[in-house]
């Protein structure tokens, strides 16, 4: 059927890494043919069998994939309304979505002979996942993370230590997340030769997002298998947390023809979005722009210099957002909210409380959306939301905004 | 036939390779840097690369990234660039000054209208560094067709294959980056990139100026003699960041000048 085939969401990007006109490859010349060889490569792995083999074994037996698809009994009970599932996604190694894709990247990585691995990081997940992958194929590693976030993430710069790493303070810019990506590309224009880059989102030049989408869309394919075998139906709407929006675009993407499936992507908001840059709210508050090599919403100033965006969540402090998700705000295919760093420290709480689940910072903007929704649905409407990490790492943050002493508990 | 155009074609006649130097935009503010820029045909610049300062600057080094922090500080923005232009302009009708920096500022800006602005200040080419040929239809194609030069980076890792690509829309000068990294970082060294330049000739008419990694009047010497032109940036941009004077700073200018020249 050439109509229906036509009328697909999942059909991109086109030849040109264009998401409608989201994405693109805005990078240096010395990069060019990198990003080329890359995508040949990327293109030969997507249709081989032996490729996939060794993704699923990893997948099955490192990572403890698949991930259970959760009923949430007493948050349900709570809500009053949305019967909701939980897609436990804190639970693969590494505590977070972030190792379904670095798997992908370093086998490619291997294929094409590279020996020295990068990353950029923020609240450090994808960096101890990278970190991770690359001590289980003896892979040297370098993690560029801002200073700032080095600070705040303790924890998970002496993981990534342990795990082998070298972890690099980044102090240009304000050293946050994109100041870290900057570094990144950096190093990469300088060693050519045997490095790879690894993003840890659904951003960067093409094929990174389309790419890190269909290493990530492994999330959504199980829930599709397992909501079928629970409920008998495919769920009715979708919620995931987005940074720069791998893990909403791993649950989202299986679902995105579904047209009966509503999709709800959820920002970080900040102190609010109306309150000017204390949020990183890229699609709510932001406009088109380019930067990191693709065109996407970012925040940015008048005269396109790049604004840091404010989060209490490491993981979600990034001015820009996927091509992809600009792409399916514009054509409303997903809608797109924004939730303030109170209302996901009261949702981090609750989750603790009723499903005994201490999730990460980043999920709760998620659950705090639903927190909102869920009351006011019948009872047989069916939410699904990615709790794409767990709360180990935030503790010390959530104690801080909640004014407690983590060493007394006074 | 743009200012970039007749330049090199007069400097083809003399025998001599163009000296170009790149100075940030409003750094470390706008008057200074006017100063500064008024002063570099006296001291030997045949063309003036003139940044256009960004807050993410990604093929930078440190000393541009932080030239970049400078200005932006200072008030600089796309608008008081082109004014800066304007003024230097005023009083200088044939150097001609090539705008180089990343995309978004100008995408921000809108194209069409940065064009009409950019030609109106006086600009006569730009290099744009994250815009490589497989995205020519965002700014380089209604660049030429506006009567302004868009002067392509082609690097190291520009093979056999790709060069034909990289050169198809550039034009004014092509610009050969002597290493692969960033600005202000290793040493260009003449002897790998003599090879490489003669490479692009025998694809091209087009002149080759040779950037990234020169320090010094001697390394402009030895790249002027393989090169169309030699290019030096961060080596200006450190001697004002440690606080020479503009003065001070063009006296500086002048030994690399001497140097690319083959003069001294």
């Amino acid at each position: 059927m050439p109509n229906e085939l036509f009328n697909s969401f999942m059909s991109g990007p086109d030849e040109r890494g264009r998401f409608g006109n989201y994405g693109g490859r805005f990078v240096s010349e010395t990069l060019m043919p990198l990003i080329l060889s890359l995508e040949a490569e990327y293109e030969h792995a997507k249709t081989d069998p032996a490729f996939w083999a060794e993704m699923d074994d990893l997948w099955k037996h490192y990572v403890g994939r698949p991930s259970p698809l959760y009923f949430a009994e007493r948050m349900t009970e709570r809500f009053g309304g949305a019967r909701i599932y939980l897609k436990r996604d804190e639970l693969n190694h590494t505590g977070a979505h972030k190792i379904n894709n670095v798997l992908g990247q370093i086998l490619l990585a291997r294929r094409m002979g590279k020996t020295r691995i990068i990353a950029e990081t923020g609240a450090g997940q994808h960096g101890v996942a990278t970190a991770t992958v690359c001590a289980r194929f003896g892979l040297q590693c370098v993690v560029y993370m801002g200073a700032h976030d080095v600070e705040r993430q303790a924890p998970n710069v002496f993981r990534m230590r342990l795990l082998g790493a070298e972890v690099v303070p980044v102090t240009s810019g304000r050293g946050t997340l994109k100041d870290a990506m900057n570094d990144a590309l950096r190093d990469w224009v300088t060693n050519v030769e045997n490095t790879f880059y690894c993003i840890g989102t659904v951003a960067g030049p093409h094929p990174y997002p389309a790419m890190v989408r269909d290493f990530q869309s492994i999330i959504g394919k199980e829930v599709r298998t397992q909501i079928m075998e629970r409920e008998g139906r495919l769920p009715d709407t979708l919620v995931a947390a987005i940074g720069g929006g791998s893990n909403a675009m791993g649950l989202f993407y299986p679902f995105l023809d579904d047209k009966d499936v509503q999709i709800i992507g959820v920002e970080a908001g900040g102190k609010g979005v109306n309150m000017k840059m204390q949020h990183c709210a890229s699609l709510t508050g932001g406009r088109p722009g380019v930067l990191h090599g693709n065109r996407t919403y970012l925040l940015q100033d008048d005269d396109g210099q790049i604004q840091e965006g404010f989060s209490i969540s490491a993981g979600l402090d990034y001015p820009g957002i996927g091509p992809e998700h600009s792409w399916l705000h514009d054509v409303g295919r997903a809608k797109y909210v924004a939730i303030t760093d109170k209302e996901a420290l009261a949702a981090f709480q609750l989750s603790c409380e009723t499903e005994g689940i201490i999730p990460a910072l980043e999920p709760s903007y998620a659950l705090a959306h639903v927190a909102k929704i869920a009351p006011g649905l019948p009872r047989d409407h069916l939410i699904v939301m990615n709790m794409c990490g767990r709360g180990d790492k935030d503790i010390f943050t959530v104690a801080k905004a909640l004014n407690v002493n983590i060493n007394t508990g006074a | 036939m743009t200012r970039i155009d007749q330049t090199f074609r007069r400097l083809k006649a003399e025998g001599r390779p163009a000296f170009v130097t790149y100075v940030m935009a409003g750094d470390p503010d706008f008057e200074a840097s006017l100063d500064l820029v008024r002063g570099l045909p006296g001291a030997g610049a045949d063309v003036i690369e003139l940044g256009l300062p960004f807050t993410d600057p990604m093929a930078d080094g440190p000393t541009i990234q932080l030239a970049a922090q400078r200005a932006l500080g200072a008030g600089m923005t796309l608008a008081r660039t082109l004014e800066l232009a304007r003024r230097f302009r005023q009083s200088d009708p044939e150097t001609p000054i090539v705008l180089m920096g990343y995309y978004n500022p100008i995408y921000s800006r809108g194209v069409a209208d940065f064009l009409t602005e950019a030609k109106a200040a006086g600009i006569d080419g730009l290099i744009v560094v994250d815009l490589p040929p497989e995205e020519d239809e965002e700014l380089c194609i209604p660049a030429n067709a506006a009567g302004m030069n868009f002067i392509r980076l082609a690097t190291p890792t520009t093979d056999d294959a790709r060069l034909p690509k990289v050169l198809q829309n550039t034009s004014g000068f092509l610009y050969y980056v002597s290493i692969t990294g960033i600005t202000g970082a290793a040493e260009a060294n003449a002897d790998l990139v003599a090879p490489e330049v003669a490479r692009i000739k025998a694809a091209s008419d087009i002149p080759v100026c040779v950037g990234f990694g020169i320090k010094t009047p001697e390394a402009a010497r030895a790249i002027g003699r393989i090169a169309d032109g030699v290019v030096v940036g961060s080596a200006i941009v450190e001697r004002l960041a440690s606080g020479q004077s503009p003065a001070t700073v063009l006296e500086f200018v002048r030994t690399l000048a001497d140097g690319a020249h083959g003069d001294g």
